[in-house]
C-alpha cells in the first residue's frame, strides 16, 4: 500500500509536468488552430529564466579580507554577491536562495513576450498552410531557440537548487500512520501545477475575456462578425500558453538540472499527451496529463517491469496507440475536431 | 530509354554521371591550396550523400506523393542496420545477403508500423510514427539488449561464427565487409598533379545501388500507382468517393518507404560495421524530414539534393573555426575583422545546427517548394525577363 501511494505521488510531480506542457500546446491548438512543435523549446526558456536569475542575483564583486589568509599566506579574496552588499547578508542571501520561486515573476513577462513575437512574428503567417508546414515551420523554430540557448549557456546541465527550506524530505505519511517520504519540491511543484491550471481555467470560464475566447475557439467567424478583434485575443491567449510552458519549466529546474535539449524530451511526450486526451479539450489535456504520469511511474514498478520488461521505457507510447486507434477523438475530445 | 521518356532519361543520366563523377566533382581543390578544406571528395563523406540520399529518396515517396508526414523513419534505418550487422555475424562478411535481409526485415517492420499508423492520417499519423520510432528506440535501448547490445552498440567481435565467412583472419582481426572478394574500404587513389583523387570501393557500390534506387523512384512517380498516391495527397475523400480504396496505396507506399530506409541502413551498415540505437531517435527521422523539405518534397531530385546539401554542410560549417574566418576577412580594417568574425561565430563549427534551424525556417515560410522550386523560381525570372514583353498577362484558371 505504502509503496502504491508513494508511485502515485512520485507519478503526479511528472505528471504535473506533461499537464501543464499539453494544456499550452492544446491552448494554442484550441484556439489558433497551429500546432506547435516549438512548444518545448518554450518550456526550456522558461528553465532557463530561472537559471539566468539565479545568476544575475549572484553576480558579485572581489575583496580582499585583510584577515584572513590562504594556506600560502596570501590575502584571501572574498567574493561578495552585489544583492548581499546591496541588502545585507541576510535578506540578500535570501534573495539569492528563492532564485527559482522569483524567477517566476520574472519569467512571465519575458515568456509573454516571447509568445507575442513568435505569434505575431511567424506562426501569423501559418494559419492557412496546411498543418504539415505549421509542424515543420515551429520545428525548424524549435530547432533555432534550442541551439541559440546551448550557444549562451552551454550544452552541460546547469544545476539550479531549490530554496534550503524547500530542498528537503517530508513525512506525508505521518498524518494517516504510514510511512511516505517524498521531497518536499515536488509537492510545491505538484501544487503550483494545480494553482496554475485552475487559474487558466478560471481565467477563461469566469471573465468576460474568457468566454469570448471560448465562443472564438467553437467558432472564430461568427465572433469576428459581431465585431470583436478575436485574433487579438488569440494573440493574447499564445502569450498566456507560452508563460504557462514556462513556468512550468521554471519550477521544474531544482527536479532536473536544464539543459538545452530538455524541451525536446518533453515535447515528445507532451504530443502524446494531448493526443490521448483529445485535441483541442483543455481538461482531457490536464486529465491525460496527470494519468499517463501516473502510469509512467506504476510501470517503473519491480512488478511490472518483471511482468513485461521494458514496460516502464513504452509504456507512454503504447498507450497513445491504443486509444489512438480505439478511440479516435482521444479521452475527452470534442466530437468532429481533427478526427479523421 | 528504360521505359521512361525524355526529360526523365536526361535526369537519371545527369543523376547518374554526378554519382560516377563525385570523386572528381567534389575534389576541385588541390589537396596543399587553402580551399583544400571545401573538398567532399574522401570516401567517408561521399558514402554518406548517397546513402542518406538513398533515406531521403525512400522518404519523398511516402511524403512527397501521399503527404503523409511520418516522424519515425530512422526507425528502419535502424533496423536495417541491425540485421545487416547480425547477417554479418551469423552468415559471412559479404554484404550482399546483409543489405538483401536489411531491406526484407525493415520492409516487414514497415508493414506492422505502417498497417496500425495509417488508420489515421494527419497529425495523428505523424504522432502514432513517432510513438512507435521512440518505442522501437527505447526498447533497442533497454530490453533487447541481446540483440541491440544497448549502449555500446551492436559490433563485431573475433569469436563470432560467421557460417560461410571465417571468425578472424589469418592474422587474428576481425575480417573486413566485401562484396565477394572486393573490400569495401579498399581505396584506388589517382594523383594528378596537387589533386589527390579517390576511388572508394564501398562508394562506388552505394552510388549505384542509389542510381537504381532513384530510377525505381522515377518510375514510382510515373507509374499508375504514383497517380494513385498522388490522389491521395490531393484529396483523399474525393478519391473514397469515387470507390477507390486507399489504405493499400499508402500502405504500399510506406512499405516501399521502409524497404528505402532499410537498404540505406544496411548500406550504412556495410561501410562500417556497426550499428547503435541512436540511430533511431526521432532527431534522425526529424533530419531525413529536413532533407526532402529543404531540397523540394514531391520532386524526384529534390531529396538527393537535400541529402547532399546537409551533410555537405554539415561537414563543411563544423570544420571552419575562427582562425578561418580571420584568415578570409583579414582584408577589412582591424575592428571590423573582429566585428565580422564575432557575428558568424555563432553560425559556425559547433553552432551549425543554428545555421540548418534558420535556413529550414526560410525555406518552409518562403520556398515552400525547396531548393527545386528556387531553381524554378530563378529559371522563370530570367526567362520572364527575356520574353517579358511577350507575355504580359497569364490568365489563371478558376479554382
Amino acid at each position: 500500500m505504502d509503496a502504491f501511494l508513494l508511485q502515485i505521488l512520485n507519478g503526479l510531480d511528472k505528471g504535473s509536468a506533461y499537464a501543464l506542457i499539453a494544456l499550452g500546446l492544446t491552448l494554442i491548438f484550441g484556439t489558433l488552430g497551429v500546432v506547435n512543435f516549438a512548444h518545448g523549446a518554450l518550456f526550456m526558456i522558461g528553465a532557463f529564466c530561472a537559471v539566468t536569475l539565479q545568476k544575475i542575483f549572484s553576480l558579485s564583486f572581489e575583496t580582499v579580507d585583510p584577515e584572513k589568509t590562504d594556506f600560502l599566506g596570501n590575502p584571501l579574496k572574498v567574493k561578495t554577491p552585489y544583492v548581499e552588499s546591496w541588502f545585507g547578508p541576510e535578506f540578500g542571501g535570501a534573495i539569492i536562495d528563492w532564485s527559482v520561486p522569483l524567477a517566476i515573476l520574472f519569467a512571465i513577462p519575458i515568456m509573454v513576450a516571447v509568445g507575442f513575437i513568435m505569434e505575431r512574428g511567424l506562426i501569423k503567417h501559418f494559419y492557412k498552410r496546411p498543418h504539415a508546414d505549421q509542424i515543420l515551420v515551429t520545428f525548424g523554430l524549435a530547432i533555432v531557440l534550442q541551439e541559440v540557448i546551448k550557444y549562451f549557456y552551454g550544452a552541460n546541465p546547469i544545476p539550479t537548487p531549490a530554496p534550503d527550506t524547500l530542498n528537503g524530505v517530508a513525512n506525508l505519511g505521518a498524518v494517516i500512520g504510514m510511512d511516505l517520504i517524498y521531497p518536499v519540491w515536488r509537492i510545491v511543484y505538484f501544487c503550483f501545477a494545480c494553482l496554475i491550471i485552475g487559474a487558466v481555467f478560471a481565467f477563461l470560464q469566469f471573465t468576460t475575456f474568457g468566454m469570448v475566447v471560448r465562443a472564438g475557439m467553437a467558432d472564430r467567424e461568427t465572433v469576428g462578425l459581431l465585431g470583436i478583434n478575436i485574433d487579438r485575443r488569440f494573440t493574447i491567449m499564445f502569450g498566456i500558453a507560452a508563460a504557462v510552458a514556462g513556468l512550468a519549466g521554471v519550477m521544474y529546474t531544482p527536479i532536473n538540472s536544464p539543459n538545452y535539449h530538455m524541451g525536446m524530451d518533453f515535447l515528445v511526450l507532451s504530443f502524446v499527451v494531448v493526443v490521448v486526451g483529445g485535441m483541442g479539450s483543455l481538461p482531457g489535456a490536464v486529465l491525460a496529463g496527470f494519468v499517463l504520469g501516473v502510469l509512467e511511474s506504476f510501470a517503473s514498478m519491480e512488478w511490472a517491469i518483471s511482468l513485461i520488461p521494458g514496460i516502464n521505457q513504452i509504456i507512454i507510447y503504447l498507450v497513445a496507440i491504443i486509444i489512438l486507434l480505439v478511440r479516435p477523438r482521444g479521452l475527452m475530445g470534442r466530437k468532429g475536431v481533427m478526427e479523421d | 530509354m528504360f521505359g521512361l521518356d525524355k526529360r526523365d532519361t536526361t535526369l537519371l543520366l545527369i543523376v547518374a554521371g554526378l554519382t560516377i563523377f563525385a570523386p572528381f566533382l567534389l575534389n576541385p581543390f588541390p589537396t596543399d591550396s587553402g580551399l583544400a578544406q571545401f573538398n567532399a571528395g574522401y570516401p567517408d563523406l561521399m558514402q554518406r550523400f548517397v546513402i542518406f540520399g538513398i533515406f531521403a529518396i525512400g522518404f519523398n515517396i511516402l511524403f512527397g506523393l501521399t503527404g503523409y508526414l511520418s516522424f519515425g523513419h530512422a526507425a528502419f534505418l535502424g533496423v536495417g542496420s541491425y540485421s545487416a550487422v547480425w547477417m554479418f555475424k551469423l552468415l559471412s562478411m559479404n554484404v550482399l545477403p546483409a543489405i538483401i535481409l536489411s531491406v526484407i526485415i525493415s520492409g516487414l517492420f514497415a508493414l506492422v508500423i505502417g498497417f496500425i499508423s495509417l488508420r489515421r492520417s494527419g497529425i495523428y499519423f505523424s504522432i502514432l510514427t513517432l510513438a512507435f520510432a521512440q518505442m522501437s528506440f527505447s526498447l533497442a535501448y533497454s530490453v533487447l539488449t541481446p540483440i541491440t547490445n544497448g549502449e555500446t552498440g551492436l559490433q563485431l567481435t573475433l569469436d563470432d561464427p560467421r557460417v560461410l565467412g571465417v571468425s578472424a583472419t589469418a592474422d587474428g582481426s576481425i575480417p573486413v565487409t566485401n562484396l565477394f572478394g572486393m573490400e569495401m574500404r579498399s581505396t584506388y587513389h589517382l594523383i594528378v598533379g596537387p589533386w589527390d583523387f579517390q576511388f572508394n570501393m564501398g562508394y562506388y557500390l552505394c552510388a549505384l545501388v542509389m542510381i537504381a534506387a532513384f530510377y525505381l523512384s522515377i518510375r514510382i512517380f510515373r507509374s499508375p500507382f504514383g497517380m494513385m498516391l498522388r490522389a491521395v495527397k490531393s484529396n483523399q475523400q474525393r478519391m473514397n468517393y469515387t470507390g477507390l480504396n486507399s489504405k493499400p496505396y499508402t500502405l504500399a507506399a510506406f512499405v516501399i518507404s521502409g524497404m528505402y530506409a532499410g537498404l540505406a541502413g544496411g548500406l550504412m551498415a556495410s561501410m562500417d560495421p556497426l550499428a547503435g540505437a541512436e540511430r533511431m531517435q526521432w532527431t534522425a527521422s526529424g533530419e531525413v524530414v529536413l532533407m526532402t523539405i529543404l531540397g523540394g518534397a514531391g520532386t524526384l531530385i529534390g531529396p538527393v539534393l537535400g541529402a547532399g546539401f546537409i551533410k555537405y554542410f554539415e561537414n563543411i560549417f563544423s570544420k571552419i573555426n575562427d582562425n578561418v574566418l580571420h584568415g578570409w576577412f583579414s582584408f577589412l580594417p582591424d575592428g571590423l575583422e573582429d566585428f565580422v568574425v564575432f557575428i558568424i561565430h555563432p553560425f559556425i563549427g559547433k553552432g551549425w545546427h543554428l545555421t540548418l534551424g534558420i535556413l529550414f525556417m526560410l525555406v518552409v515560410i518562403y520556398l515552400p517548394g525547396g531548393l527545386v522550386e528556387g531553381g524554378q523560381r530563378i529559371g522563370n525570372w530570367f526567362k520572364g525577363r527575356k520574353k517579358s514583353d511577350a507575355h504580359q498577362s497569364k490568365t489563371n484558371p478558376a479554382e
